[in-house]
């Protein structure tokens, strides 16, 4: 099933707006995230696509046919809550089994056969033998999976989870996180997933869509969005960053009126950027006479595999972080206090704001 | 006393102190409110004797006034658990001028004299009220009849209701009833199996209070009732007729009659809950 969202606008009275216009394909058996930080639409984007949220303008599109003004329950959704929403007074299994049994007398399958699809599903998200249970005596992760398997047993068209992970801890997170994609891998279901967690998105997915503010900044495979941002929040938001703002003229960076020693010559024409570079895109000048950006360290600290070094450089409020390799030169003798100079060794440059 | 003996026994260390004290009061009170008086009346219908209590027991009128009650009381908290969660339902879910208004208006009931609410429902559903005369000709008699009985007890027990479903009804998470209907559940089977066995712990109690309140109802009752023996008379209008009879032996018999049915409905119904709530998983 592949879903066309066009021109997708919402407000909500008396706010700004929620969507602001977006258009995006879901391919056909993608795993899709969306991915913003909260309060940027992506949650309201995905009830539009259910049905659970009505647009005020633009459209949505099922393998083509216009399916805006189709109910909920046509539109025949898989949706999975942020908080699960299982039925609490009924048992795992008839959980599971409420879509079938809510299905038209016509094509309703027979109560034998509503068992053994919810107990066959049960097995496919590795709940067996807890068929009898009810929802309170589930773990976190377990009723995620029976949310899940609630949501897949009506065959839906896609399958929608909002934040599926937002509530679990971060071990549980991370087992669910490769179990979905395995999942997802062998039923081949298009799925929509709403995410604020970057790591998460980018290890999951086939493609992400980066929202902010209503808007759709930029879609693609998770290493296109990483490695060729096109905005400054993207950039911003796949990671943390160091931004200096520069003036460029004739090939070279100038912060400060002092040039901004960069590994590899500059091709933007002329005029003010912001230069963006990850802390360990930064390198440490080891001779310390040399080209570079010079500040003073205020803070050395050995952390996990990486030596974390902050830099406060005069001009700028935050301080420009450094993650130096371990194995790397020239750290043991820096101390808070000392001078340092660093060079640039990956960056992106975008439009002043 | 070293530290094992304050832990043993079932009196729990606690940071809370005066359990002794507070358990003390607690049974001293509710032994002198509640226990007292009602074994009160246990003691006087014990020493009536089997043969004379059963007697006046099963005098017909008696059994008529008690059967009036309870039936009407029964009748009249059902459908108050049927409107009841509707206006409560229309005061969660849905916001529009006039709401707290409304809101308020349903601790009328609970707040006015009851006395005043009788002479106001029977001057209006008497044959010369504003409701009345049009009821009367399609040959509805509301007023001095057990209808009238029902329609005072409905209005008396409407904020029970209400007020004991709406906190569960706000506190229902929106999110079940848009997972029934992404899972192909129309508004009726969505209601039906998902939000009603929710509500049900609290309908029940809200139905029970309601209802407990109905059977005891005087004040509201006797103006509208018109209190014919054997028609309309209720129970507790039966004990006051006896008192001033002073044929206490007769009022004892009504109250202990009275006081069983009651203990009986009240067991029944906390069954029933303890029921709905063990299948609500809250085990």
């Amino acid at each position: 099933m592949e879903i066309q969202v066009h021109d997708i606008r919402k407000t909500f009275d008396g706010t700004a707006a929620a969507l602001d216009g977006i258009s995006l394909t879901i391919r056909s058996g993608e795993l899709l995230a969306l991915l913003g930080p909260s309060g940027s639409g992506k949650t309201t984007l995905l009830r539009v696509i259910a049905g659970l949220e009505f647009p005020t303008g633009g459209s949505v599109l099922f393998d083509g046919d216009d399916a805006s003004h189709r109910t909920v329950q046509e539109r025949n959704v898989g949706f999975v809550f942020q908080h699960y929403a299982l039925f609490r007074h009924m048992t795992v299994l008839d959980n599971v089994g409420f879509g079938l049994a809510a299905r038209p007398r016509a094509n309703r399958p027979a109560k034998a056969e509503i068992r053994r699809r919810a107990e066959e599903l049960l097995a496919l998200v590795q709940l067996q033998g807890l068929e009898h249970r009810s929802p309170a005596q589930l773990s976190g992760g377990q009723r995620q999976r029976v949310a899940l398997a609630r949501a897949l047993a009506i065959e839906p068209t896609v399958l929608l989870l909002d934040e599926p992970f937002g509530a679990l801890d971060a071990k549980v997170r991370k087992d669910l996180r490769r179990w979905l994609r395995q999942l997802h891998d062998r039923t081949g279901h298009t799925t929509v997933f709403v995410t604020h967690d970057q790591e998460e998105a980018l290890e999951l997915s086939d493609r992400v869509a980066i929202i902010n503010q209503g808007r759709l900044e930029q879609i693609g495979t998770p290493s296109e969005a990483y490695l060729r941002p096109e905005s400054a929040f993207v950039f911003d938001f796949l990671g943390s960053t160091n931004v200096l703002p520069v003036e460029v003229r004739d090939g070279r960076a100038f912060f400060a009126g002092c040039p901004v020693p960069v590994a590899d010559g500059i091709e933007a024409g002329d005029g003010h950027y912001t230069l963006q570079a990850r802390p360990c895109d930064m390198m440490l000048a080891v001779d310390r006479q040399g080209p570079g950006l010079g500040g003073i360290a205020e803070m050395v600290r050995v952390s996990l595999g990486r030596v974390r070094v902050d830099m406060k450089v005069g001009g700028l409020a935050r301080p420009i972080e450094l993650e130096l390799p371990m194995k790397g030169e020239g750290w043991r003798e820096l101390q808070p206090g000392q001078s340092l100079r660093v060079r640039i060794d990956r960056y992106h440059l975008f439009a002043a704001p | 006393m070293s530290a094992r003996a304050i832990c043993s026994g079932w009196v729990r260390p606690s940071v809370m102190p005066g359990f002794g004290m507070t358990l003390g009061f607690t049974l001293a009170y509710l032994g002198l409110v509640v226990l007292i008086p009602l074994s009160a009346v246990m003691f006087r219908a014990a020493g009536l004797g089997w043969q004379d209590f059963l007697a006046l027991a099963t005098d017909s009128r008696t059994l008529a006034a008690v059967r009036l009650s309870f039936s009407t009381a029964l009748l009249a908290a059902a459908l108050n658990a049927v409107f009841g969660l509707l206006v409560a339902w229309v005061l969660v879910r849905y916001s529009f001028p006039g709401k707290r208004v409304l809101d308020a208006m349903v601790d009328l009931p609970f707040a006015l004299p009851t006395a005043v609410a009788g002479i106001a429902l029977t001057s209006l559903y008497a044959g010369n009220g504003w409701i009345g005369q049009f009821l009367e000709p399609l040959g509805i008699k509301v007023a001095y009849a057990p209808l009238g009985i029902m329609v005072a007890l409905t209005f008396i027990g409407l904020p029970f209701v209400v007020r004991t479903i709406q906190p569960v009804l706000h506190d229902l998470d929106a999110e079940i009833e848009e997972a029934a209907a992404t899972l192909g559940a129309g508004r009726a089977r969505t209601f039906r199996k998902v939000i009603l066995p929710v509500l049900s712990p609290s309908l029940l109690t809200g139905f029970a209070l309601a209802c407990a309140r109905g059977v005891g109802e005087y004040g509201s009752v006797i103006f509208i009732a018109g209190n014919i023996p054997h028609v309309s008379e209720i129970a507790p209008l039966l004990i006051v007729i006896r008192l001033e009879e002073f044929n206490y032996a007769g009022a004892t018999a009504v109250a202990a009659i009275m006081l069983a049915i009651s203990f009986i409905l009240l067991l029944l119904i906390n069954l029933i809950q303890a029921w709905s709530s063990q299948r609500m998983g809250r085990a």
